[in-house]
């Protein structure tokens, strides 16, 4: 399946190689970097570049490009998917997943690699798994270990490799046993020029952070959980419990997962909760143009609206903006176009404002579009789409754990077209 | 001239870097000794010195006594792979720590190996013997990376203990090895695709694994090794389909692609009209199977098994997993009948979330199916709608979604939804929007006139990529009703002046000279207006003038003569060819005069025939020739190792071959035993021809044996109810039923059974596949004979060998009563096969015989014959051949021998180089010349094997000791010519490792 590895940097060096088969020369990169000069973007380099002997497929994350080369037929989701998964554990292992950090842990990612893969198909990609096989380096560690001589690597295989419940493993302990729930709404609406909601859709996720002493079994309930119209689940939850009482009953792994991703149905009406006052024009002939933004808070059900950050492409043809914030600041980059500002937090009674001029090319003519607003922000200790959990309850053992539940509401892929 | 001499040194001093490694390694000594030396060398020097010394120092550090310091070495060297760095030259160094006991140093030295042993095979073959004791660890992690490695060392000498390896780690009793067993299935086929036929059993084993662990990863090797082999699917299919939620994820996904592979060929196409569909609808299939075979118009129900299938996936839709999903969802549309394909929608809208990668191959999918389906997924039309912020290859799949989604209904909406994107700042975007909107207008015919007129405006607009990509569409769409839009036209040729792009302007010419009729007095000044700039003009835009000109010259010949001739005469002496040729041949089509022919009469009738308008399609269109969710489906072309989804077959192959058995005996039980005489010979006869059907090519029962199990089977009730139900399935359970009885009979009978009760007779340990020639077939006019030992106990007779002969007649026609002639030249004793009736041309049969060699060497000839002639051939046992393994512990053997002293005893002693030996190599080197057994050793130098002689059952022993570098083979007989024989042979086996 997957023949080799390359791992590419934004300025286009390899700087890691790893092969599962025989080696495959490093030349047949020039494929990718070819596909990176024609495309405008970095993201715009397309995820599956067929060549004469091997097909290239890469993903792009932290501005570094995993590349693997394959042979043959092999469905394309599955080397994504392994890919992201490849990040996710070099993320969570050494905290960033950045080129320097994999330079600087070269030999675990080696190993973690080694352990991955075993001739091009996935062997142990569960994080408890492979913590087991190889430890994460900490600080501590690696002195002990060098004064030690002890190793990063397990001499057992995993306990959960073989249980049915791979992804937890045996005799965790704690002291305190606590189990934290967040509930992460995103936002995605495309909002239209007169204030028109065009699409809007809630998408959400239930992640975990469970530190319980053996082998609990817990169950979580929600209040309405028919308003989760489509749902995807952490391999550990029992889907036929699911299916019959709408209940989530599951063994947890060992600190943080992601338990469950649901989408709110779109029958439902979708609550906006800013509201975005614009004028940007543009005068023929001139070369000025007038730009004004203004924010409002609007169904957050009495909840502040915080972090908002609202950015904007703006037209080829602007040359500077000169603008004048009533809160926050913000940044225009004149080789980019890109004009980012910082609002913070949106005060109900003094509506946050961006008001000011643009300065454009003379002699250009007016551009034909008008820039799309993205907008960010959150609402803490609300669930836009009003799901509630209900109840935690844990089975299996004896004492009495610690259990939080956080709700928390943000903008996924929120724009407004002007 | 100074720095030619430079380069020439510095090369002779690279050539030199190359001298001889030992040479090297001296000089290495002596500066890794003197720290100072590497200053003194010559300036130009220091490149290559740097590397040397860089490697001398982990060298150095290698082969120091301190743990830490060579795991140091090991790491920097793994950073040196990892940069792509060329670390070969360590390798004796790093193979040396290969049995370390630090974990971590092992695991590197493993990486280190796999990826250099394909260049220095020799100095790999140094690690074998580690890996071979560590498979035998108790630890199975390290059973596992053992075989993990070994396999991946692609070594071509070591296919065969590879194999080995496999067929031994496919029997852990730990599910992980037996996962990494099913890996280098893989890796070994790859090495060797010679090896598959023995891969294929390994497979066959490992797919009968109950283990979730092991199922992804065989199906995997299943798919890669023998993807035709569908047959080894049926006992496993319910199994795999009731396994499939608890493997693992990546698992699914393979087992999920095959299944559906799988499906196609077993199943009858659920996608009919008159269909009946049941989610329990197992009763009413077994009710109904009378029916069928009376009723053929009877409506279609679907078989449980395929039921099984799709039930058993619809929760993996809801994975985390986007390649689980993504594979239910291509399951479901290649196999679910049409009404329950709307489950997949939803969890296919949900992958859109995912990442930028994902999000490409899912909308790729959807284009594909969105063309034959709308309906799935027009409700959620919405999730299509492109955002400013999505890359480029993403926004044109959602536009070609949206245009494939378009119907009269939602038509208004996509078309506004469009007009924002005409003015998206991504030009390249926005051109391809208008040719969605062109796409449209021409599906729906509703809206062709509003999208006409929308894109008659996007004209003025001030983006030339635009207006030329407008240009390009409009001719497409005029093309389909033009006499209504002759406004459209001269607006276009007012246009005309400003459009700069090459294709554009050609389009507006095409549709001048097309159209010119609509636009007679427009179209001859755009043609003055041309011949004036066509030596400016890009080539696609002449073209386009010339058959303007030739057009015009045709209709309007008045007015446009002298212009036609003029531009007629430009391009005669155009630089391009194309040009020049499309010159010569108009003006010999229009221009008439006594060269040109019949042509020119129909001038008119060439240029300005009909033409059909294009269709505008989508891209997706015929990309559902490939599977879903495959790589081939994502490029548009076959990728190498697709495999082609079969056709939904007519009629639905037999379903049972997917039962599996199970012991039936108690429920059989119940009917009436049958109480006539001659039915039970008839049953006699039956079991008889089951039993040599089932065991003549793997057993060879002696004939008390088979006396004494029919005995039990006519006496016990079962086999008549057995034999008298014929249906497959039971014929199943009668093999397993036939089975019992021979142990049964094998218990009751063990007394006659081994020939000497102190000897315990054991199977063979290797039993070797090359066959010997007998007849070779231009001798035997036709008929060619090859024999193989089979080293089993002859059911013929105690004292005879066992042979297994293949007949096959290469003549083209059937040769009739092949046999042995009953006269025997020699004084063997020979155990005749039944005569051969006939033979049919190209045709090869097995049959098996028996010889008394008498323990001796001596060819065994005699005459194989058939209806017309007569070939004498003779057989040549090898000495390792008469003998028949036997099994006794140590402490008999060493008695044993201590018996066969003096006379009948003969050794010898050779020289061997230790590093090859290990106790496989050796084991299997003896008894591959001899059928010996192998006697386990409690002493780690000494190999033992005990055997006796086939027709006098004398002992042999024989026993190999190794004593570095020496290995003493000793021979205990009381037959001495045999015992010497036996000697040469086991001598030159061990010396030729």
């Amino acid at each position: 399946m997957i023949h080799s590895l390359f791992l590419i940097n934004a300025s286009g060096d390899i700087f890691l190689e790893k092969h599962w088969k025989s080696v495959v020369s490093r030349s047949v990169c020039d494929y990718f970097f070819e596909a990176l000069e024609r495309a405008t973007e970095p993201e715009n380099v397309p995820p599956v570049i067929p060549t004469p002997h091997h097909f290239l497929i890469n993903v792009l994350r932290h501005r570094i490009y995993f590349v693997a080369v394959i042979q043959s037929e092999v469905p394309p989701l599955f080397v994504i998917e392994f890919l992201h998964r490849v990040v996710d554990t070099f993320q969570d292992y050494f905290g960033v997943c950045t080129e320097a950090a994999i330079k600087d842990n070269v030999v675990v990612v080696y190993e973690l690699l080694e352990e991955m893969l075993d001739n091009g198909f996935p062997l142990a990609t569960e994080s408890n798994i492979l913590k087991e096989l190889i430890k994460p380096p900490t600080i501590l560690r690696t002195v002990v270990n060098t004064i030690t001589g002890s190793t990063n690597v397990g001499e057992q295989l995993p306990t959960g490799q073989l249980s049915v419940v791979p992804w937890r493993r045996t005799g965790v302990k704690y002291t305190n046993n606590e189990a934290y729930f967040d509930v992460v709404e995103e936002i995605d609406a495309i909002i239209d020029k007169s204030g028109s909601t065009i699409t809007a859709e809630i998408q959400g996720v239930v992640d975990a952070c469970v530190k319980l002493t053996g082998m609990p079994d817990l169950t979580l309930s929600f209040m309405n959980p028919r308003l989760l119209d489509d749902v995807s689940f952490h391999p550990c939850v029992r889907f036929k419990r699911w299916e019959a009482e709408r209940i989530l009953s599951f063994i947890p792994p060992d600190g943080n997962f992601r338990l469950l991703s649901y989408h709110v149905s779109s029958q439902n009406l979708v609550a906006i909760p800013v509201y975005v006052k614009h004028n940007i024009s543009f005068r023929e002939g001139s070369s000025q143009g007038r730009f004004e933004l203004t924010l409002g808070p609007k169904q957050t059900m009495g909840k502040a609206v915080e972090s908002v950050l609202v950015s904007s492409q703006l037209p080829r043809g602007v040359l500077n903006a000169n603008l004048n914030p009533s809160q926050g600041t913000y940044t225009f980059d004149p080789v980019t176009k890109l004009l980012s500002w910082d609002v913070g937090k949106i005060n109900p009674q003094k509506l946050p404002s961006l008001k000011g001029s643009m300065s454009l090319q003379t002699g250009a003519s007016k551009p034909d579009e008008n820039p799309t607003i993205n907008i960010q922000f959150k609402i803490q200790q609300l669930a836009i789409s009003g799901l509630k959990v209900n109840r935690l309850d844990m089975y299996g053992e004896k004492y009495k754990p610690f259990k939080g539940i956080k709700y928390m509401t943000k903008a996924g892929k929120f724009q407004v077209r002007t | 001239m100074r720095n030619a001499l430079v380069s020439a040194e510095n090369l002779q001093l690279t050539l030199k870097s190359d001298f001889s490694s030992e040479e090297q390694a001296l000089t290495n000594n002596h500066s890794s000794g003197n720290e100072e030396k590497p200053t003194k060398k010559p300036h130009f020097f220091l490149f290559f010195n740097h590397f040397e010394t860089m490697n001398e120092d982990l060298k150095e550090m290698l082969e120091s006594n301190k743990e830490s310091l060579k795991l140091e070495a090991m790491k920097r060297i793994v950073g040196l792979i990892a940069k792509g760095k060329n670390a070969s030259e360590l390798f004796p160094a790093v193979v040396k720590n290969v049995a370390s006991k630090n974990i971590e140093l092992k695991k590197l030295v493993y990486v280190y190996l796999v990826r250099y042993a394909e260049e220095q095979q020799d100095l790999a073959l140094l690690s074998i013997s580690t890996f071979q004791r560590a498979l035998k660890d108790p630890n199975q992690l390290i059973r596992a990376s053992a075989l993990r490695v070994l396999s991946s060392i692609r070594v071509p000498i070591i296919v065969p203990i590879m194999m080995l390896a496999i067929k031994e780690a496919a029997t852990d009793l730990s599910p992980y090895v037996r996962k990494t067993a099913a890996h280098a299935i893989q890796k070994l086929f790859s090495l060797d695709p010679d090896q598959k036929e023995h891969l294929i059993e390994v497979i066959e084993k490992l797919l009968k694994d109950k283990s979730t662990l092991v199922a992804g990863s065989v199906v995997m090797a299943f798919e890669e090794v023998c993807p035709d082999r569908i047959d080894l699917i049926h006992k496993n299919y319910r199994k795999l389909c009731n396994l499939l939620v608890d493997v693992e994820e990546w698992g699914q996904v393979v087992i999920i692609h095959m299944l559906t592979r799988y499906a196609r060929t077993q199943f009858v196409s659920p996608w009919r009209e008159d269909a009946v569909f049941d989610e329990n609808s197992e009763k009413a299939f077994y009710d109904s199977e009378e029916e069928r075979r009376v009723d053929q118009s009877k409506p279609y129900i679907m078989d449980p098994d395929h039921r099984l299938l799709l039930r058993n996936t619809k929760p993996l839709l809801q994975s985390r997993n986007t390649a689980v999903v993504m594979a239910v969802s291509q399951l479901y549309w290649h196999l679910s009948p049409k009404h329950e394909l709307s489950i997949i929608t939803k969890s296919l809208v949900r992958l859109l979330r995912s990442h930028r990668e994902v999000q490409y191959i899912v909308l790729q999918n959807i284009a594909t199916m969105s063309i034959q389906r709308k309906g799935m997924f027009e409700p959620f039309m919405k999730s299509f709608y492109v955002r400013s912020t999505d890359a480029t290859h993403i926004k044109t799949l959602k536009l070609e979604i949206l245009t494939n989604l378009a119907n009269e209904a939602n038509i208004s909406t996509i078309l506004r939804e469009f007009q924002t994107y005409v003015k998206s700042q991504d030009k390249a975007f926005a051109a391809a929007t208008i040719q969605a909107i062109g796409c449209c207008a021409t599906n729906i015919s509703e809206v062709t006139d509003t999208c006409l007129n929308g894109l008659v405006l996007l004209l003025s607009n001030r983006d030339e990529t635009v207006v030329a990509e407008s240009v390009v569409v409009i001719k497409k769409l005029l093309q389909t009703q033009p006499s209504q839009h002759s406004d459209i036209i001269k607006h276009m040729a007012k246009l005309f002046d400003n459009i700069t792009v090459p294709m554009a302007r050609a389009s507006i010419l095409w549709l001048m000279g097309e159209y010119c009729e609509h636009v007679p007095k427009i179209a001859p000044d755009v043609l003055r207006k041309m011949a004036k700039t066509f030596t400016d003009e890009e080539d696609i835009v002449k073209l386009q003038i010339v058959n303007l000109a030739a057009k015009l010259y045709l209709t309007n010949s008045k007015q446009t003569k002298l212009l036609t001739q003029y531009i007629l005469n430009l391009g005669k002496y155009d630089q391009n060819y194309d040009i020049r040729d499309r010159t010569r041949f108009i003006r010999q089509l229009i221009v008439p005069n006594e060269k040109s022919g019949a042509l020119s009469k129909y001038a008119r009738r060439i240029l300005m025939a009909p033409k059909p308008a294009p269709v505008l399609q989508s891209a997706f269109k015929d990309r559902d020739r490939f599977q879903l969710g495959t790589l081939s489906h994502t490029l548009n072309s076959q990728a190498s190792g697709y495999l082609e989804l079969s056709d939904w077959p007519a009629v639905a192959p037999d379903q049972s071959v997917r039962n599996v058995e199970v012991a039936g005996a108690p429920a059989l039980s119940k009917s009436k035993p049958a109480k006539s005489n001659e039915k039970q010979k008839r049953i006699r006869s039956t079991c008889l021809r089951i039993m040599q059907h089932n065991y003549s090519l793997n057993y060879y029962l002696p004939p008390q044996i088979i006396q004494k199990t029919l005995n039990i089977m006519t006496k016990y009730i079962l086999i008549h109810i057995v034999l008298s139900i014929s249906s497959p399935f039971f014929v199943n359970c009668m093999c397993s039923l036939l089975h019992l009885c021979v142990f049964l009979a094998c218990q009751f009978d063990a007394v006659s059974w081994p020939v000497r009760v102190s000897l315990q007779a054991s199977s063979p340990v290797f039993v070797p596949e090359t066959s010997h020639e007998l007849l070779h077939r231009m001798t035997g006019k036709g008929l060619s004979a090859q024999y193989r030992f089979t080293r089993q106990p002859c059911i013929y007779g105690n004292s005879m060998v066992s042979l297994q002969l293949t007949l096959s007649n290469r003549t083209d026609q059937a040769l009739e009563n092949i046999h042995i002639s009953e006269k025997s030249s020699t004084g063997q004793n020979i155990h005749r096969f039944n005569a051969i009736e006939r033979l049919e041309p190209q045709a090869s049969v097995t049959v098996s015989m028996g010889v008394d060699f008498n323990d001796s060497t001596q060819t065994a000839n005699f005459q194989l014959c058939t209806k017309e002639d007569e070939f004498s051939v003779s057989i040549q046992p090898a000495v390792g051949e008469l003998l028949l393994p036997i099994t006794m512990s140590e402490a008999d053997f060493t008695k044993e021998q201590g018996k066969l002293v003096g006379m009948n005893e003969s050794s010898a002693t050779i020289t061997i180089t230790p590093e090859n030996v290990s106790s496989q190599s050796v084991n299997r080197k003896v008894v591959s010349v001899a059928n010996l057994g192998v006697i386990p050793s409690g002493q780690e130098n000494i190999y033992r094997f005990a055997g006796k002689t086939v027709s006098s059952g004398s002992l042999v022993l024989v026993s190999v000791a190794l004593k570095d570098p020496d290995a003493m083979i000793t021979i205990n007989t009381e037959k001495t010519v045999m015992g010497s024989m036996l000697l040469r042979q086991v001598k030159t086996a061990v010396q030729g490792m």
